[in-house]
C-alpha cells in the first residue's frame, strides 16, 4: 500500500477534497472512533480532563473525548492541534466542541509547562518521520514534538499516541525520541501481526499523583499483552509477552477487540445559535 | 478560542520560551461570541489550580469584561456558591474569540484568529 506521508506533506495531502472524503468515511469513522476509545482506556481518566489532541483533523478522535459520559469520568474539554487548514475546516462545519489551532506539532506544542492531564494522538505523528520540504531533520522535529509534549503536560500526566510506522526503523525512531524527551514509554500492539496490527505509545511523565499511586509506565502497562516498556531511566528493553492463541485471555481479547470494532459512537453537539458580540 | 485555551498558550517563537512577558498573549481587534456550554463542576474543580489568575485578569480586561477579583476562587467557594462556578464558566468554557490577533508582549509577533482558530504556523527562521 503506497503511503502518502512519503509524497507528500499533510497539509497539502489533506486537502478539501480528502479532508471530506476521509471524515465522510464511515470505515474510518469508525476506526478513529474505536482507536481514539482505546486510548481513552489506556488513559485511564478519572475525572474530566483537559486534554490535547495531537494532529486532531476533523474532530473524529476529539468527540470521542466530549461523549464521555459523567459516569464514566467525563466529558473532557480538549484543544486540538492540526497543520491541515481543510481538516479544520471540516472540524468547523461539524461544529466540533474542542479549540482548535493550525499548528505544526514538529514546530513544538506552545502551552505552558502542565498545561494538559493527558495528550491523544490518533494516526498522525508517523508524519514527522518525513522531513518534507523544510530543513530540519525528521528527528529534530521530533525531538520538538516531544520535548513540547512532555513539557505541556502536568506531572504524573500521561499521553497515547496510535501511530502507523513505516517499518521498525520508525518504531524505534519515535519511540526513542519520547524516551529522550524524559517520558517513561510502552508500545503496546493490538492485534499483532495482522494486517490490521495498531501500535499505540504510552506515554508517562513522572511525578505526581501516578508515582503515589505506586504505577508509572511500567505500572500502566503491567499485565498488558504485547508490550514493550522502554524507560530513559533502566535503558533496557523488556521482552514482548504475547497471549497463547485460544487461551481465556486471548478470547476475551479478541471479544473485548471486536466489541470495540462494532461500536459507533456519535456526539451531539451541545453548540446552539452563536450570538455575534463585538469586544470594546 | 476560548477564553480557557488563552490562558494555557503561550508564544511559540524560539527566543520567546525564556521570556517571561511571552504569556500571555493579548488579544488585538478581539471579536468574541458567548456559546452554550453544558455546565462542567468537576472539570472546573480540576483546572482551577492550573488557571493562572493574574493572567486570567489581564485576558478579561483587554476583552472588555469588568474587572475579576483579586484572588481566585478557592475549589469550596465554586462548590458553595452556584454564582462563582456560573461566572467562571462563563469566561472560560462560553467565551470565545473569533477574530482578531493574539499578540506576544516580548517579540510582538501576532498570532491571527479567524473562525475562532489561532494560526500558530510559524516561518522555520523563528523555531
Ligand atoms: C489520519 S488524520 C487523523 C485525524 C484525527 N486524529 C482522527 O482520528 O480522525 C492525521 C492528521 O494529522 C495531521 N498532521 C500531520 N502532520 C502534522 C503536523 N506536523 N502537525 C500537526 N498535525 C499534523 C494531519 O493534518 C491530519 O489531519
Ligand atoms: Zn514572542
Amino acid at each position: 500500500m503506497s503511503r502518502p506521508e512519503d509524497t507528500l506533506s499533510a497539509d497539502i495531502h489533506y486537502n478539501d477534497t480528502e479532508a471530506r472524503k476521509y471524515t465522510t468515511s464511515s470505515r474510518i469513522q469508525n476506526i478513529q472512533a474505536s482507536m481514539a476509545e482505546r486510548a481513552l482506556e489506556l488513559l485511564d481518566l478519572k475525572s474530566p480532563s483537559l486534554i490535547l489532541d495531537v494532529g486532531c483533523g476533523s474532530g473524529l478522535s476529539g468527540e470521542i473525548l466530549s461523549a464521555v459520559p459523567p459516569d464514566e469520568g467525563g466529558p473532557h474539554i480538549w484543544i486540538g492541534m492540526d497543520i491541515a487548514p481543510s481538516m479544520l475546516d471540516v472540524a468547523l462545519q461539524r461544529d466540533v466542541e474542542g479549540d482548535l489551532m493550525l499548528a505544526d506539532i514538529g514546530q513544538g506544542v506552545p502551552f505552558r509547562a502542565g498545561t494538559f492531564d493527558a495528550a491523544i494522538s490518533i494516526s498522525a505523528i508517523q508524519w514527522l518521520c518525513n522531513a518534507e520540504s523544510s530543513d530540519i531533520s525528521p528527528m529534530g522535529r521530533l525531538s520538538r514534538f516531544f520535548d513540547g509534549l512532555y513539557a505541556s503536560l502536568k506531572r504524573g500526566g500521561r499521553a497515547v499516541c496510535q501511530f502507523y510506522p513505516k517499518n521498525d526503523e520508525q518504531k524505534k525512531m519515535i519511540t526513542g525520541a519520547a524516551v529522550k524527551a524524559g517520558f517513561g514509554a510502552g508500545l503496546l500492539e493490538d492485534d499483532p501481526e495482522t494486517k490490521n496490527v495498531k501500535y499505540y505509545l504510552v506515554l508517562t511523565v513522572g511525578g505526581g499523583s501516578l508515582e503515589e499511586k505506586g504505577g508509572d509506565i511500567t505500572g500502566v502497562v503491567k499485565g498488558m499483552d504485547d508490550v514493550d516498556i522502554l524507560d530513559s531511566r533502566i535503558q533496557k528493553k523488556s521482552g514482548k509477552g504475547e497471549l497463547k492463541k485460544g487461551s481465556k485471555a486471548w478470547i476475551i481479547h479478541k471479544k473485548e477487540q471486536m466489541e470495540r470494532k462494532g461500536k459507533v459512537v456519535k456526539a451531539t453537539s451541545k453548540y446552539t445559535g452563536r450570538k455575534r458580540r463585538i469586544a470594546f | 478560542m476560548k477564553v480557557l485555551s488563552l490562558n494555557f498558550l503561550t508564544c511559540a517563537v524560539k527566543t520567546c520560551k525564556t521570556q517571561s512577558d511571552s504569556y500571555p498573549l493579548h488579544p488585538k481587534d478581539a471579536e468574541l461570541v458567548q456559546d452554550d456550554i453544558e455546565l462542567n463542576e468537576a472539570f472546573l474543580i480540576n483546572l482551577l489550580p492550573r488557571i493562572d489568575w493574574k493572567a486570567l485578569s489581564t485576558t478579561a480586561t483587554e476583552l472588555g469584561f469588568p474587572a475579576l477579583p483579586s484572588t481566585p476562587p478557592t475549589p469550596e467557594d465554586l462548590r458553595a456558591d452556584a454564582k462563582t462556578l456560573r461566572d467562571l464558566h462563563n469566561l472560560l468554557l462560553e467565551t470565545q474569540m473569533v477574530e482578531g490577533k493574539l499578540v506576544c508582549a516580548s517579540c510582538g509577533h501576532e498570532y491571527a484568529v479567524r473562525e475562532g482558530i489561532a494560526n500558530f504556523l510559524l516561518p522555520s527562521h523563528l523555531v
